[in-house]
């Protein structure tokens, strides 16, 4: 993991105000995958309309970045800010073609559904490297045991079980230390 | 969280924040860099009118010829900018 991802949302904000480029690309990787979710999974955007709400969602953030009043509230700031340039999307092709406007209550629910796997998400951003990697491949990315195997030199069956190891493992840490502790065993950093 | 954290429940979590293009992410990461040049060749132009003036005849070329990397995305916010003024 590198030193810019273990930055908190307020400390990111505080370096890219600085100047910091890196700080910049770590915001941008770390929001990418929320602003591309919302626009293509929770308001249906077509592609075209995704990628110029998703370029102009972090255009406006670098642009505002100074006018942010909490910076720990980054989060809810890039997602509104991306639903509302969804929203003024969704109008503009409504009055394109009318047929294709989203379902409001359809989206209400894959917005919340985002919401709840940015969480699941950041959980994950606090396991082993070998982990992280493993689940983002398999369930992210949709690699194959196979890929992964040949991808990560390992045996399938190593694949597979490190899988099933590494969710237990975020289970616990969404469900709190109570169950299985915030700390993973070293047999486990490995794989 | 509201439901039940079941595995297959979070690997269908997992699935829904999938990687955005990495075309659109690398344009994003760009951005700062962007506004630098854009930020320059706009006050440039504000203060040569002859850079002005070649930069509306002929935008790609008169970029190239200043030395910078005429980018699909730069000409664009370029056009935008200079035309708004």
């Amino acid at each position: 993991m590198s030193t810019l991802s273990t930055l908190t949302d307020a400390e990111l904000v505080h370096r890219c105000r600085s100047g910091d480029p890196d700080a910049w690309s770590e915001l941008v990787e770390r929001f990418s995958r929320y602003v591309y979710a919302v626009c293509i999974r929770g308001f249906r955007l077509p592609e075209a309309d995704a990628e110029d709400v998703f370029q102009e969602v972090f255009a406006r953030a670098y642009t505002h970045l100074d006018s942010l009043r909490d910076d720990a509230a980054l989060r809810p700031w890039i997602a509104q800010l991306t639903r509302r340039l969804c929203i003024d999307s969704v109008a503009r092709g409504r009055r394109e073609q009318p047929a294709a406007e989203p379902i409001p209550e359809e989206v209400a629910r894959d917005l919340d559904e985002i919401e709840e796997a940015f969480a699941v998400r950041e959980a994950l951003a606090t396991l082993s490297e070998p982990c992280r990697e493993v689940l983002d491949r398999f369930f992210a990315r949709d690699q194959s045991y196979r890929t992964i195997s040949a991808d990560l030199d390992l045996p399938a069956g190593t694949v597979a079980s490190r899988i099933a190891r590494c969710l237990g493992k975020l289970r616990a840490e969404l469900e709190g230390p109570g169950l299985e502790g915030r700390s993973e065993p070293s047999s486990e950093s490995g794989g | 969280m509201n439901r039940a954290l079941d595995e297959e429940r979070l690997g269908a979590l997992l699935h829904i924040l999938r990687p955005a293009p990495t075309g659109w992410v690398q344009a994003a990461q760009e951005l700062p860099g962007l506004r630098g040049s854009l930020d320059e060749i706009v006050s440039r132009a504000e203060a040569d009118l002859e850079f002005r003036a070649a930069l509306i005849a002929d935008l790609e070329k008169a970029l190239g010829q200043a030395g910078y990397e005429p980018g699909e995305r730069l000409l664009e916010e370029l056009r935008r900018r200079l035309t708004e003024r």
